[in-house]
């Protein structure tokens, strides 16, 4: 309906009936169920009370915690009338262990590998944050391979993270082929990252200050081979899935987010870029090289679960692009800052030197003294803005480490993504948003 | 469209001076009074997302630096504000005293710190005055204490070594 038809006069005068997205976001927010809170408590017993239930009664259920389509401990509760869901309410904190506590008592040095524990899926993204946010306090400057390390280490975390939401996307709306297909590629770079890094997840290799390790030896034809079978597979993938009828029944329409909204909701990463918003922070805020990087901002147009998918299997092939000029372009060089003060002497160096030992043992003991200073770093997780708030007080440990979870974030825009779907969507829209939920609670 | 280079205070018009820190960042000290108002301008200058929200807790640091006007009080809710369109972030610092930890909320300007200002309020006990739904986020609902204030205590848990006394 146009927005003229809307306005038509009838009998009783001018309807000023305003279009769906005239609404105020806050408006929205509150409609949609933002503030929602059911009672927790125990429920009363039919027999206790006297009312009269009518047809049009709604019903209030929990979908979780132990829901094997919330990935993870995620749990919703929803009000639901027949099967549309009226108004939703994620409730989370079952994975709340404290890590920004626990890392207020780690210094530095321990620091990456804390912040590597709460997105499980993309460790490196979470590494990478706090060093940057640690080497703007250090002022340090690192050298050229070591960024382009990182860069490389990130894209091809991007790619696993990306292709595991494939699978698990895929298992929720029924395609275990895909699921089967998806973990199999993940394996392939995980055993690359275990040859790197010696472990297949929370690494803590990306440091303040560099990397922990070079690449291995041979490591340009491990990378080449990942890149040169991805996108094959990738279009595999789009074969089997987007034209597929049940795939598109079930995702297209789905779940539909306005730029707006989205931007209301401060929801970021490949929800906001689904609605048509091109914010990609690796193009509009660059860090690290990404400034001499050729690749595209992957945009939906409608917004909805098809949209999402859409956005994260074309992020993979630019993933492959970017990994490919890493390869291309790796500088020779040092892969750590060669700072005294934050650098661990080289292992050679220990079996001759006595200071060597005792610097090394001081700096993996008491770490290094960071001057005082706040600062906030973000970066582009495969998820949204990755955003880390360190506050130093000139000791060995941060004052105040503040982890700016995309998925935590991007929960909130859950209720208006649910909101008059059916519960069956429900499973479909989850999905789409990829809630980590070691990051949401951390 | 605002001129590229301009700092967030002068783009929204704000008898507050922006300083740019040690890191290179835009930094707003405001006051509780002006906090909705600052934020306000600052939307309506094409701040349009709120980034993010956190606390922090100076009980060790009442004494810290800060710049000329700005009384340091224990806690700070610390917002990053976002322009979409020029590129810019700009923080937002407000004093909050212990004594009456209350600051209006950012809801109604920003719907998405809604699970920020509740996890700044489950962590540091700092309440949002006018929050639809002012409850806690991440710990059980009937938790006591705010777990992220420097006065509540890390807490461990017991390991028995070898050959010390044991519990019996």
């Amino acid at each position: 309906m146009t927005s003229e038809e809307l306005k038509a006069e009838t009998s009783e005068g001018l309807q000023e009936l305003q279009e769906r997205d005239e609404t105020d976001p806050v408006a929205l927010a509150i409609e949609e169920g933002s503030p929602f809170r059911p009672p927790e408590g125990p429920m009363l017993d039919l027999g206790d009370i006297d009312v009269e239930f009518g047809e049009d009664e709604t019903m209030i259920i929990n979908m979780g915690p132990q829901h094997p389509s919330t990935h993870g401990v995620l749990r919703i509760m929803m009000e639901l009338e027949g099967e549309t869901v009226l108004r939703s309410k994620p409730v989370i904190g079952y994975l709340h262990t404290g890590m920004e506590k626990t890392g207020e008592e780690l210094t530095y040095v321990q620091g990456a590998t804390n912040v590597t524990r709460m997105d499980y899926l993309s460790p490196l993204h979470n590494e990478l944050v706090f060093s940057l946010a640690a080497e703007a306090l250090l002022h340090i400057e690192i050298p050229p391979r070591a960024t382009w390390i990182r860069m490389l280490m990130t894209e091809l975390n991007r790619i696993s993270s990306h292709v595991l939401w494939m699978a698990t996307n895929g298992m929720d709306l029924a395609s275990t082929s895909m699921m089967i297909y998806g973990f199999r590629d993940r394996e392939m770079i995980l055993s690359f990252f275990e040859k790197t890094t010696g472990l297949r997840m929370n690494h803590d290799y990306i440091r303040p200050g560099g990397v922990a390790a070079d690449l291995p030896d041979g490591w340009e034809d491990d990378v080449m081979s990942i890149i040169e079978t991805i996108p094959g597979r990738v279009d595999e993938y789009d074969e089997m899935l987007t034209g597929q009828p049940i795939f598109k029944h079930r995702t297209e329409g789905v779940g539909i987010i306005s730029p707006e909204l989205a931007i209301a909701m401060s929801a970021t990463g490949p929800i906001l870029r689904a609605s048509g918003v091109a914010w990609d922070l690796r193009r509009a805020m660059p860090y690290l090289a990404y400034g001499d990087v050729d690749f595209d901002v992957i945009v939906g147009t409608v917004g909805d679960v098809f949209d999402r998918y859409a956005v994260r299997l074309n992020e993979i092939r630019e993933s492959c692009k970017i990994v490919r000029q890493c390869v291309e372009k790796m500088p020779l060089g040092d892969y750590r800052a060669q700072d005294k003060k934050v650098t661990p002497p080289p292992r050679a160096r220990i079996d001759e030197s006595m200071e060597a030992l005792i610097h090394h043992f001081k700096i993996f003991t008491r770490g290094f003294e960071v001057p005082p200073g706040e600062v906030y770093t973000a970066i582009e997780s495969p998820r949204g803005e990755l955003g880390c708030y360190l506050v130093a007080d000139g000791s060995n440990k941060p004052y105040r480490m503040h982890i700016r979870a995309p998925s935590f974030v991007n929960l909130q825009s859950l209720p208006p993504l649910l909101r008059g779907g059916l519960i069956a969507d429900a499973v479909a829209v989850i999905s789409s948003v990829d809630p980590v939920m070691g990051e949401v609670d951390r | 469209m605002a001129a590229v280079g301009a700092s967030a205070a002068e783009l929204a018009g704000l008898s507050e001076t922006s300083s740019i820190g040690a890191s290179g960042q835009e930094v707003l000290h405001v006051t509780r009074e002006r906090y909705l108002e600052v934020a306000g301008a600052l939307r309506d200058a094409g701040f349009e997302m709120c980034a993010d929200l956190c606390g922090v807790d100076y009980l060790r640091h009442l004494d810290r630096p800060l710049p000329e006007g700005v009384t340091p009080e224990r806690f700070e809710i610390v917002v990053n504000l976002l322009s979409l369109e020029i590129h810019q972030r700009v923080r937002l610092r407000v004093q909050v005293p212990d004594s009456d930890p209350v600051v209006p909320t950012l809801f109604n300007l920003y719907p998405g710190t809604e699970n920020m200002e509740r996890e700044a309020f489950d962590l540091y006990g700092v309440c949002f005055e006018g929050h639809p739904d002012h409850t806690r986020i991440l710990m059980p609902d009937d938790w006591e204490g705010h777990p992220l204030r420097k006065d509540y205590s890390v807490g461990r848990v017991p390991v028995q070594f070898k050959q010390a006394p044991g519990p019996r």
